[in-house]
């Protein structure tokens, strides 16, 4: 009870109030704020609200004393899904980032990861701003660390999921999950027999954060707690870039997959055995 | 979807501005900034069609109770109660008043 009335959510806050929480007190400087109304021009047409930041908070502070971008994803808002202009404003904030390094300026970047993935009322162009995201994230990650937070709830997937995964260092809480599918997605594809979207503690159980940093995909997992995430992502600030990329092991997740039996269901313990066993 | 526009009377402007609430499900999004003295206005896009009564009667109970600072107030609703949109309009013009 004490450790509950000392611990603050991170999961409960808002993508600018975490954001915020992140940054140095009194260092968050938002750029494309809400107020200038750089809005969705798709939404509106197809009958659908928008949001006048589109659902993307991109702030710049300093975490540590270091100087930082932070991009956050509201979850609450169409699923954190990422369309034009949210898109662009990560891409752009990470290209930027990247800009300030080759003059001199050490720039790093936390990504808030709550989203579904691409828009699908923004079909084309929401895949176009996920893959100058994923260009961009790889660009500035060669200068410092690019280091994606998937707090929770909504997780993290399709083509984001593959942004996390470019990421130097990855964060997880309990309540995070993450995969390229979401489990709606798989069961309608895979069968109710093979994936069943309801069962939660089997979804977890496969893609939670828990499940992921035991199967070594995640660098960081963490109590869904403000002080100990600030904590956390300061560290792996101050770590560097890592020896080697995640996204860099193909030859090894490759190998790794070839020796997996397919006839059999595979369960949680065996993922973790198949990714964590001996490393090269 | 629809989009509403609504006029009151009002004070002087604020000086600050403020966000709050987010375009989530039951939840609202509302813009406070300062406008031209003695008028309020309001632009309302909702994802709820044919409550412009409801949205009216819910703004005069409000106002009447206090005259509203002169401001422009945009709300983007995803089908929040009046009891959400209210506490919501509250939260907001606390937050302006402490600019």
């Amino acid at each position: 009870m004490t450790d509950l009335l000392t611990k603050h959510s991170f999961v409960e806050l808002g993508a600018r109030q975490r954001a915020k929480a992140l940054l140095d007190a009194g260092t968050f400087r938002e750029l494309i704020d809400p107020f200038q109304r750089v809005m969705s021009p798709w939404l509106g047409r197809q009958g659908v609200v928008p949001q006048a930041d589109d659902g993307v908070i991109i702030a710049k502070g300093s975490i540590g004393g270091m100087p930082v971008v932070v991009a956050a994803i509201e979850g609450n808002f169409q699923g954190g899904s990422l369309g034009e202009v949210g898109g662009a404003k990560i891409a752009g904030a990470l290209e930027l980032a990247a800009g300030d390094n080759r003059n001199g300026i050490p720039t790093r970047a936390v990504l808030l990861l709550e989203t579904g993935g691409v828009r699908l009322q923004e079909a084309n162009l929401g895949l176009a701003a996920i893959a100058d995201i994923h260009a961009a994230i790889v660009d500035l990650r060669q200068y410092q660390p690019v280091i994606g937070v998937v707090a929770g709830s909504v997780g993290c997937f399709g083509g984001m999921s593959i942004a996390a995964g470019l990421c130097s260092y990855l964060v997880v809480t309990r309540e995070a999950r993450l995969g390229l599918n979401g489990p709606q997605v798989i069961e309608q594809e895979a069968g109710l027999d093979e994936y069943d979207s309801r069962d939660r503690p089997f979804i977890w159980s496969l893609t939670g954060g828990e499940q992921r940093f035991n199967s070594g995909l995640v660098d960081r997992y963490v109590a869904d707690d403000v002080a100990q995430i600030q904590q956390t992502v300061t560290a792996l600030m101050h770590a560097g870039l890592p020896a080697q990329q995640r996204s860099r092991q193909v030859d090894f997740y490759l190998a790794r997959l070839t020796e997996l039996d397919t006839t059999a269901q595979i369960v949680p313990a065996a993922v973790c055995e198949l990714y964590q066993g001996e490393r090269p | 979807m629809e989009t509403l526009s609504f006029e009151f009377p009002a004070g002087q402007p604020p000086k600050g501005r403020a966000l709050v609430g987010c375009v989530g499900s039951g939840d609202l999004e509302v813009l406070l900034e300062p406008g031209t003295p003695g008028r309020l206005t309001i632009e309302v896009q909702t994802s709820v069609n044919g409550a412009e009564q409801r949205w009216q009667h819910l703004f005069e109970r409000i106002f009447q109770e206090q005259m509203p600072p002169a401001m422009h107030i945009d709300i983007h609703d995803f089908g929040a109660t009046p009891g959400v949109v209210r506490l919501r309009l509250e939260q907001g013009f606390e937050e302006i008043d402490h600019d």
